[in-house]
């Protein structure tokens, strides 16, 4: 197996313009967790024209809600949640300058079209690997919507966190793409 | 007669819930690990790799291997010489799901009701608890934690003795092709044929909660899980729906005698977590 990427966050072009789907990268840096319901809340932010509660430009948000931690852990298990519960509230946070996505499944075509557009990533973590994600976390702070628990902004720092490109800025789709070349189509005729 | 006290089944039901929320079954490591040596594809290896490794985590560190800590199921066999003393029986397995989820820090993801108020029970419980009476003087529990994520890709079909072994297969592969990375492959494939609607998916998630490497002692259906998982690996779909030639850890069939007009056949995932655990309550 070929050695993974090493990449740090804020992303630039630059960086991620050079990776394609299926590569191997080793996210290092801040990421903001943000599902369901605080994706709602940051685009009736953007869409009322006020100031939102964290920097996005250049920035990668982790489609993920911890679970409880226990005492002397940094956090709980905190692995991926479906992405494409996310795909309709994803294009007005991609105009604001967010520039990566982490999370699990496939996204819709038109997401898919918006990351080439817009030239962001999408990156896939393993579903059901929540210790090993956790363990690669070194820090953790809330930083909005406490009073959604789980589902608040968390910013999370991270070392080295193994992920898959998914979806490229140029237009690559590993679920396709990764299928295809393993289906036997004589057999299953 | 044998007399047991339900609140040993509490005891043991409150380790159990985290045991297999935090341990792996050697069979089980052996045939991730299998997995992981033969997949062809670089995304898949790296995918296999990452389970491997979390496995090792989450037992050491003694956090769930997955923040989908799952809905409680408990098979009870128990022994027509057993009598059972001290309070209910599914109420004592409930409290042992209530501290077991509270002492392991898992997550609490039940609702008490499932369409106009869908409010969290703050304890995971009600367990779904299905009873077995037998001969003997044995009370036996398998307990299982079911994640949503593969239990919503499974599906149940009244299929015709003429649509026959060709729709079965027909089916499982397309549930397989549908679910894609949403069951987290390598996923269990519990299949259930005949009985009625509801013992064929009964069938399906009995199949589930079999130990790894065991096949169907009747060799016809044996080599019908073979044939299956065969199949099934052949759609690509690979690990975490990455592309690759391991979907599938197993396939493993259950049948029941049915009706002469009918073919019930259900189709139950199991993510490549596979968390249940059997235990002799003595």
């Amino acid at each position: 197996m070929s050695a993974a990427f090493r990449i740090i966050t804020p992303f630039t072009d630059q960086a991620i313009s050079g990776l394609k789907v299926g590569e191997r990268v080793l996210l290092s840096g801040v990421v903001y967790t943000a599902r369901d319901a605080a994706h709602k809340r940051l685009v009736e932010t953007l869409l009322a024209g006020q100031p939102l509660p964290l920097p996005l430009s250049g920035q990668v948000i982790y489609y993920a809600g911890p679970a409880p931690t226990r005492p002397g852990q940094i956090i709980g298990p905190a692995g991926p949640t479906t992405s494409s519960r996310m795909d309709s509230l994803t294009i007005p946070l991609l105009e604001a300058g967010l520039k990566g996505m982490v999370g699990k499944g496939n996204r819709s075509q038109e997401i898919r079209q918006a990351i080439v557009r817009y030239r962001a990533i999408y990156l896939v973590a393993v579903g059901g690997a929540a210790a090993l994600i956790s363990k690669r976390v070194t820090k953790m702070d809330l930083v909005a919507y406490e009073d959604l628990g789980p589902e608040a902004i968390y910013r999370l720092e991270f070392l080295d966190l193994p992920l898959v490109v998914a979806n490229d800025m140029f237009g690559g789709d590993l679920y396709e793409q990764g299928v295809a070349a393993y289906r036997d189509v004589e057999m299953l005729k | 007669m044998k007399s047991i006290q339900v609140s040993a089944v509490t005891e043991i039901v409150r380790q159990a819930v985290q045991t297999i929320n935090f341990d792996t079954p050697v069979r089980t490591m052996a045939r991730l690990k299998e997995v992981l040596i033969h997949e062809p594809s670089p995304a898949g290896r790296q995918a296999m790799s990452d389970i491997v490794e979390n496995r090792a985590i989450a037992a050491e560190q003694r956090v769930p291997m997955c923040q989908d800590t799952g809905m409680v199921l408990v098979f009870v066999e128990i022994g027509q010489e057993v009598h059972l003393t001290g309070g209910t029986l599914s109420e004592a397995i409930s409290e042992g799901v209530r501290q077991g989820y509270r002492e392991g820090y898992l997550r609490k993801s039940v609702v008490g009701e499932p369409l106009f108020d869908r409010r969290n029970t703050g304890d995971n419980t009600p367990p779904i608890i299905y009873y077995d009476l037998v001969p003997g003087d044995q009370l036996k529990l398998t307990i299982a934690a079911k994640g949503f994520g593969a239990e919503n890709m499974s599906r149940l079909i009244m299929l015709t003795p003429a649509q026959g072994i060709a729709e079965i297969k027909r089916q499982v592969v397309q549930c397989v092709i549908d679910a894609g990375p949403k069951a987290c492959p390598p996923v269990i494939v519990g299949v259930g044929i005949g009985g009625t609607l509801e013992m064929a998916a009964l069938l399906a998630k009995k199949a589930i909660m079999r130990e790894m490497g065991q096949r169907h002692p009747d060799i016809r259906y044996a080599a019908f899980e073979e044939e299956l998982l065969n199949l099934v690996n052949a759609t690509g779909v690979g690990p975490q729906g990455w592309g690759g030639r391991n979907t599938a850890l197993e396939v493993r069939v259950e049948y029941f005698p049915t009706h002469i007009a009918s073919l019930p056949l259900a189709i139950n995932l199991d993510c490549h977590l596979h968390r249940h655990i059997t235990v002799v309550v003595e």
